[in-house]
């Protein structure tokens, strides 16, 4: 495998440029969206209304940068034919785009019910919930930064990260249930917040596919095998 | 000088005197081919004109004679004719495979450069010396007489260098990928030769015997040397005769004259009718070899139009 | 012998691709052991391993002077045109096992079972039939209906039959340079060639002659097998199973050619497929 870190400059140089300027938009869109994520949770955490606007005001912003980023891949795969590293990155930009587009979807949707949480009284012991906000924010920051700094390491470490989430996720539903057999009235509630848990877990989910696809860019073979082993 | 360091002269001003160099060397050009052709043009002119009314059946069909309204040169156009053929069977063959030998099958060797040098060398030598050669060798060496036979082979060997150079020319011009493609497709040796090299290398090789001929009909100094007639009132027996098996050789052994030599006789005769003559004959000359040249033209033609 | 044997460095990692997963079933048809090849005192093959799968498209990459052609040129002997030529190692030539580049071996032996096409097409100058007819007519094939059975079975295998049937007797030339070429592989078809080699096919063609030839190796591959060189890395990642990668007269990667586009063992491979060369 050809080693990281030591690849050379393309001798048609608009070719490199036309790659740095897709890697940039992708990296743009990875911090907005990762901007859209710790926002949706403080919404949620800290009932701040605020928060949530600006949330569902920046998903259009999202939508444009996939929009530029297929555009841009659409354009180097038509005109430069990119093999190998080249090739995978293209391609992989393409992916991830999309992850993160679901992602920000993900937060505009927390946000959405964080604000109408906020109407209801708080319900007690609200910490699973923060605890899977906080994991999810994190994993999607560090697949962003592996991706940056094309390292597959730190994007499996993240990777790894998402059974803590997917185990939260199910203790949460249990504990969602008991609340509504205490207390019908919180149903609505908690089926909020059921739905917010939902959204965390396929943050994490796209969190984890960015991973894969960094591991992808980087090594060029796919990782499902090791999704097997994991299930 | 501007500030790029490069002179600023007008563009227009380099193309101009561009322009005029070219004219100026397409003028000298065009001057000294007008000279040259019309050199050669007034002096073939001036064979036809002064020749021409000469020629007649009569002039075609006579022997020599020592009164010029009488004389013909039946024995000298025949005995050219003959030796051209000599020439051509001995020259042909032997020049070709001797230039496919060294061009295909010799190996890198210093006998072989020592033979190539030779050859290269041996179309320099003056053709007096051949003559000399085969007086030595053929007349007396061989006893073959002063012969239509020798004076075929002197002929032939005088123009060997030039079909074997030809030869190896036509050769060597053949695209690398014809010779690769007939070996790749498991071709021996002679089977590329014979069915890919040489019809390739026909155009080339006809051109080559073209100017070898052309060469061998106008000489006359080495047939001098061997003893050809400058006067003779016979032909020699003919090829094709009535009794089978219709085909004689004996011409061969038969003496004779060429049209140079008649040419060369009647020039140096004092009478101005005799001169005339000599047009009449060097005119049956020059359409002899014209017409040869025409046929070599025809098969090199029909040969390139195969090639594409 | 398998495919997996003589690979040159370490075998390929396991691929995740079922498809991919049956290279037991791949024979070689072709095995080079440890070739070198001198031009006089200039060595420009050095020590070279690789395998040429039977009925599968090998495509030789490299760039100018990396000495592709002249490794293609080693499997028909085609230097032996040449003095002062020498070679090393073993082309072994299966099923029997015949060292192309022995010492012993006449070269006229694998020439008789290895087809070529060449760079610039070079049809002979001769008709359209006697060329596709050449190999056969070598081979001592004199019977009328066989020739021209073969000869018609040749040109429609190499896609040129509808359009030259009408004019068989007209000179090669007068073809456009991807017919002449296509007549090119037809005449390297009739004599039903075991291995087929392509030196740069569609070099000097223009986009649609050279897809034209293109279609035609992808149908060709099912019934011979072929080592092709090629300029255009796209070309060979379409066309072939195999790819070989040279530079400087060494084998520097040799795999699946879906491996070696998408993710190249070595750094130098993938900086030339990429584009990332000197």
């Amino acid at each position: 495998m050809p080693e990281r870190g030591l690849v050379k400059k393309h001798t048609v140089r608009a070719f490199d440029q036309e790659l740095a300027r897709l890697a940039r938009h992708v990296t743009e869109m990875g911090a907005l969206v990762e901007r859209q994520v710790a926002l949706a949770v403080r919404a949620l955490v800290e009932r701040d209304e605020e928060a949530a606007a600006t949330v569902i005001g920046r998903d259009d912003a999202v939508d444009e940068l996939e929009e530029a980023i297929d555009q841009e891949a659409i354009h180097i795969l038509a005109t430069r034919q990119p093999v190998a590293i080249d090739l995978r990155m293209v391609a992989m930009a393409l992916k991830i785009s999309n992850d993160l587009e679901r992602t920000s979807d993900y937060a505009v949707n927390i946000a959405k019910r964080a604000r109408r949480l906020a109407e209801q009284p708080q319900l007690k012991p609200f910490v699973t919930i923060p605890r899977m906000a906080e994991i999810c924010q994190r994993m999607v920051k560090e697949v962003l930064d592996a991706y940056v700094e094309r390292d597959p390491d730190k994007a499996m470490a993240a990777w790894h990260r998402d059974d803590e989430v997917d185990q939260l996720y199910t203790s949460l539903f249990r504990e969602l249930l008991t609340y509504i057999l205490e207390d019908p009235r919180t149903t609505g509630t908690c089926i909020d917040l059921m739905f917010i848990a939902k959204n965390l877990e396929r943050i994490g989910d796209h969190a984890t596919n960015i991973a894969e696809k960094v591991h992808y860019i980087v090594h060029g073979d796919l990782i499902n095998r090791m999704r097997k082993t994991k299930a | 000088m501007s500030e790029t360091g490069l002179p600023t002269t007008d563009g227009r001003r380099l193309i101009a005197a561009a322009r005029r160099r070219d004219l100026l060397f397409a003028g000298i050009g065009l001057a000294v081919l007008f000279v040259a052709t019309a050199v050669l043009l007034a002096l073939v002119l001036d064979l036809v004109l002064t020749g021409a009314p000469h020629i007649d059946l009569d002039f075609l069909t006579s022997y020599p004679s020592r009164r010029a309204s009488r004389a013909g040169i039946l024995p000298a156009w025949v005995g050219s004719a003959l030796v051209m053929l000599v020439t051509a069977a001995l020259a042909i063959p032997f020049g070709i495979a001797a230039g496919l030998y060294l061009e295909e099958y010799a190996p890198r060797n210093r006998v072989t450069d020592v033979i190539e040098i030779n050859i290269t060398n041996l179309a320099g030598v003056p053709s007096i010396i051949y003559g000399l050669l085969a007086l030595g060798v053929f007349v007396y060496g061989f006893r073959l007489g002063e012969t239509i036979l020798v004076a075929g082979m002197v002929l032939a060997l005088l123009v060997l260098p030039v079909i074997v150079v030809a030869t190896r020319e036509a050769l060597r011009s053949i695209p690398r990928e014809v010779r690769e493609a007939a070996f790749a497709l498991g071709a021996d040796k002679w089977q590329t030769v014979s069915m890919y090299l040489l019809p390739a290398a026909r155009p080339g090789i006809l051109t080559g015997i073209i100017v070898a001929l052309a060469r061998a009909i106008g000489e006359t100094a080495p047939l001098v040397t061997i003893g050809a007639l400058t006067f003779i009132a016979f032909l020699p027996p003919p090829p094709i005769t009535a009794q089978p098996p219709f085909v004689s050789f004996e011409w061969l052994g038969s003496p004779f004259t060429v049209l140079p030599i008649q040419m060369f006789n009647w020039i140096s005769r004092p009478q101005a009718a005799f001169h005339e003559l000599a047009a009449a004959a060097g005119v049956v000359l020059l359409v002899m070899t014209l017409a040869m040249n025409g046929l070599a033209i025809y098969i090199r033609y029909r040969a390139r139009r195969l090639l594409g | 012998m398998t495919l997996a044997a003589p690979l040159p460095a370490e075998p390929a990692p396991p691929s995740a691709r079922p498809d991919e997963a049956r290279p037991a079933e791949i024979r070689a048809k072709a095995a080079v052991e440890d070739l070198s090849f001198w031009y006089g005192p200039k060595q420009v093959l050095f020590s070279i391993s690789m395998p040429v799968a039977e009925g599968c498209v090998t495509a030789l990459i490299g760039p100018s002077g990396c000495g592709k052609s002249t490794f293609l040129r080693c499997f028909n002997r085609m230097h032996d045109l040449y003095p002062g030529n020498r070679y090393a190692g073993r082309i072994l030539l299966e099923p029997e096992g015949i060292d192309i580049i022995g010492p012993k071996t006449d070269p006229m032996v694998p020439r008789m079972r290895i087809g070529m096409v060449f760079q610039k097409p070079n049809p002979f100058p001769k008709s359209i039939y006697e060329n596709v007819a050449a190999g056969l007519r070598i081979r001592g094939v004199r019977s009328r209906t066989v020739l021209d059975a073969q000869v018609e079975k040749s040109l429609r295998r190499a896609a040129l039959w509808e359009e030259v049937k009408d004019r068989l007797h007209a000179s090669a030339h007068t073809l456009s340079g991807g017919q002449q070429q296509r007549l090119c592989i037809a005449r390297a078809l009739a004599p039903e060639p075991e291995l087929l080699l392509l030196d740069e096919p569609t070099s000097a063609l223009d986009p649609i002659a050279t897809a034209h030839i293109e279609e035609l190796i992808d149908e060709l591959s099912r019934r011979y097998t072929i080592v092709v060189v090629t300029h255009n890395m796209q070309q060979a990642a379409r066309i072939s199973r195999f790819t070989a990668f040279f530079h400087l007269g060494r084998l520097i990667e040799f795999g699946p050619t879906e491996e070696v586009f998408t993710r190249p063992r070595e750094t130098m491979t993938q900086d030339y497929i990429t584009g990332r060369f000197g």
